[in-house]
């Protein structure tokens, strides 16, 4: 039963007692912890609960939604939906056939979700550094300042995100009063929730939402770097802007490595920021993926399509997720060594 | 050399360098810091003024300092809407969703970061995935479930409080899981193997050792998943029928075919932020010590 563990690197870190933990003599003289403790059927039994829901809400669903892209799932079989007929891999032919209305329009759409991401994903995490490392050093109003920043994460996406659905109108909202009414720089008011203004809302709305998760948790990455760091570079007389750029930004690429992947995957997916900004149908310019899917499946009726979106969508993030891991994990050990 | 520089760092913690900060930086400092606090409060000011303005001064051209003030609207609000029940629903949804996830995550996470069983790794790496998965793809599967379930059954869980919350799982039990074996995993090992030792049983040393060491990873992960949970939109608005609307659907309700009351809704907003906000200004603290043990390392 022990034989199958003890390959594993990752679960000989985790158990290695002694060997990669030993810290100190005091801790040696404590007797070993008896195996029948660790062996036992415990762990299994703390497992249960979370394994029964996991499958519940993520494997079966998942098992059901690849199930369902092979087969012509209308509204008639919604009820029913082992009656579906089978059509093999028709669901996905119609997906990425991208000379049909159906393919163009997914294909336009993964188009947009990659622009938006990467400004979205981009904007986010400049601001984030900007204000985690500006407000790294004690100062008066750096606490107010950080409680501000964390306002957009804090506050409910709906909330927020009608607040700027109100201010993008075009007759009664603030950015066309200050550009129109008070700046000139428009000669009409203009469209800012259809049409194809539609992605610079979003956007925006997007990046005011997601940085300050950028800030925190580079807020939390800045903390474990060691004060002796700098003190020792400023002794070697190294000024501000050289420690932030020879410690600080160095120091946080682990943090950066992990933040990237989950802005990218939250952005990536995003359906909140768009359905409230827009409702059920985006315009075309700024038609998210998700609110797509979510379209397709839910407004048309279509859901053995929907789904085979849904699982080529899955397919994309699993192959980009898998590359960056494996090009960061080399990177980084080229850096530790 | 820490123990001589440790007092002059507590006494004084802005002594960084002994040389003063540049004046290229201070004003760095001063305008970003100035230009990211305008835009993030900027919709903070709009919800704040609009929330006091009369109808007709919403529907018309925007105005920075409101000519009339009212604080009609905050009455007006319940009344258009039934935002009480929404508020209740979303409060039962959001806090049952919390509760359940983090006490799973708890147990599993101990489970994972102090025992090696077999399959540990399929878990791991299965929880850790489930993560990136859109919750899209979730959405019609669990829908079909839930009805297929209501026709052959009777129980309805489609339109149910209940089935939203077990949907709410999708997103907040692997991250609960993720964040806490890190947390866990932080935590010394000679603490509850010492409590095993004098004779605890695992569990009481889960509960009397390992918990309360692990409070602000704990705190961070329930403000993380009630968060995610007040302000989910997707399934809240394909699982809910009238009578289990959550607050993120309810809001909608504010929008009738003429008109958009701009100034209830600016209301409605910041009466449903008020709590949450300055419920995370408050355990902000926590969250980021339990992302730096958990998350960040």
């Amino acid at each position: 039963m022990t034989a199958t563990v003890t390959t594993n690197p990752e679960v000989d870190k985790s158990t290695g007692k002694g060997t990669s933990r030993g810290t100190g003599g005091a801790r040696r003289r404590l007797p070993r912890i008896p195996d029948r403790i660790r062996q036992g059927g415990l762990p299994y039994l703390l497992l249960l609960p979370a394994v029964l829901l996991e499958l519940l809400i993520h494997i079966i669903p998942m098992v059901i939604g690849i199930v369902m892209s092979f087969r012509q799932l209308t509204q008639f079989f919604i009820s029913n939906w082992g009656a579906a007929p089978w059509i093999g891999f028709d669901n996905y032919s119609i997906a990425v056939d991208f000379d049909a209305p159906i393919g163009e329009a997914l294909l336009h759409s993964f188009f947009v979700t990659c622009v938006f991401t990467f400004f979205s994903v981009g904007f986010a995490w400049l601001f984030g550094t900007a204000a985690a490392i500006l407000l790294q050093e004690s100062f008066r109003g750096r606490g107010i300042l950080r409680a501000i920043f964390l306002v957009p994460y804090a506050l409910p996406v709906y909330a927020a995100v009608i607040t700027w659905a109100f201010m993008f109108q075009r007759d009664n909202g603030l950015v066309n009063h200050v550009l129109h009414d008070q700046l000139g720089i428009t000669d009409e008011p203009s469209f800012w929730l259809i049409g194809d203004n539609s992605i610079y809302a979003l956007i925006i709305v997007s990046v005011w939402k997601g940085w300050p998760f950028a800030f925190l948790m580079l807020m939390a990455g800045l903390q474990n770097i060691p004060r002796e760091l700098y003190e020792a570079a400023s002794i070697d007389g190294a000024g501000i802007w050289q420690q932030i750029r020879r410690i600080t930004l160095p120091s946080l690429r682990p943090v950066n490595q992990v933040l990237v992947l989950v802005l990218f995957l939250w952005t990536f997916n995003d359906f909140n920021t768009p359905y409230v900004l827009f409702g059920k149908s985006a315009p075309e310019s700024a038609d998210l993926i998700s609110i797509h899917i979510y379209q397709s499946s839910f407004v048309t009726w279509n859901f053995g399509t929907g789904s085979a979106m849904s699982v080529l969508l899955l397919l994309f993030l699993l192959v980009v997720t898998a590359v960056y891991l494996f090009l960061t994990s080399r990177g980084r050990k080229g850096a530790d060594v | 050399m820490s123990s001589l520089t440790r007092p002059t760092r507590t006494a004084r913690s802005r002594d960084r360098s002994p040389m003063a900060a540049p004046q290229s930086f201070l004003w760095t400092r001063r305008i970003v810091l100035t230009l990211l606090a305008g835009f993030v409060l900027l919709p903070v000011y709009v919800m704040v003024s609009s929330s006091l303005k009369p109808l007709q001064d919403v529907s018309g051209k925007f105005q920075w300092i409101p000519s009339t003030l009212t604080i009609q609207p905050y009455f007006d609000i319940w009344e258009t809407v039934p935002l009480a029940k929404y508020f209740v629903n979303s409060l039962i949804v959001a806090g049952s969703a919390t509760v359940l996830s983090v006490t799973l995550a708890v147990f599993s996470a101990y489970a994972v970061s102090r025992y090696r069983f077999r399959g540990k790794r399929v878990f791991t790496v299965t929880v850790l995935s489930t993560q990136m998965f859109p919750g899209i793809l979730f959405l019609l599967p669990l829908f079909l479930i839930f009805v297929n379930i209501g026709n052959s059954t009777g129980v309805a869980l489609y339109g149910s409080r209940g089935g939203l919350i077990l949907t709410y799982l999708t997103f907040s039990l692997p991250f609960s899981i993720w964040m806490l074996i890190g947390y866990f995993d932080s935590i010394p090992r000679d603490l509850d193997e010492a409590a095993l030792v004098d004779g605890c049983g695992p569990v009481r040393a889960l509960f009397q050792v390992v918990v309360p060491a692990a409070v602000p990873g704990i705190v961070a992960v329930s403000v993380y998943s009630f968060m995610t949970a007040w302000g989910e939109v997707l399934f809240a608005s394909v699982m809910t029928n009238d009578a289990t609307r959550t607050l993120s659907v309810g809001l909608q309700g504010y929008a009738t075919q003429n008109d958009v009351y701009w100034n209830q809704v600016m209301a409605a907003s910041l009466v449903v932020s008020v709590p949450i906000v300055a419920g995370f200004l408050l355990l902000q603290r926590y969250l980021v010590a339990g992302l730096t043990a958990g998350a960040v390392k």
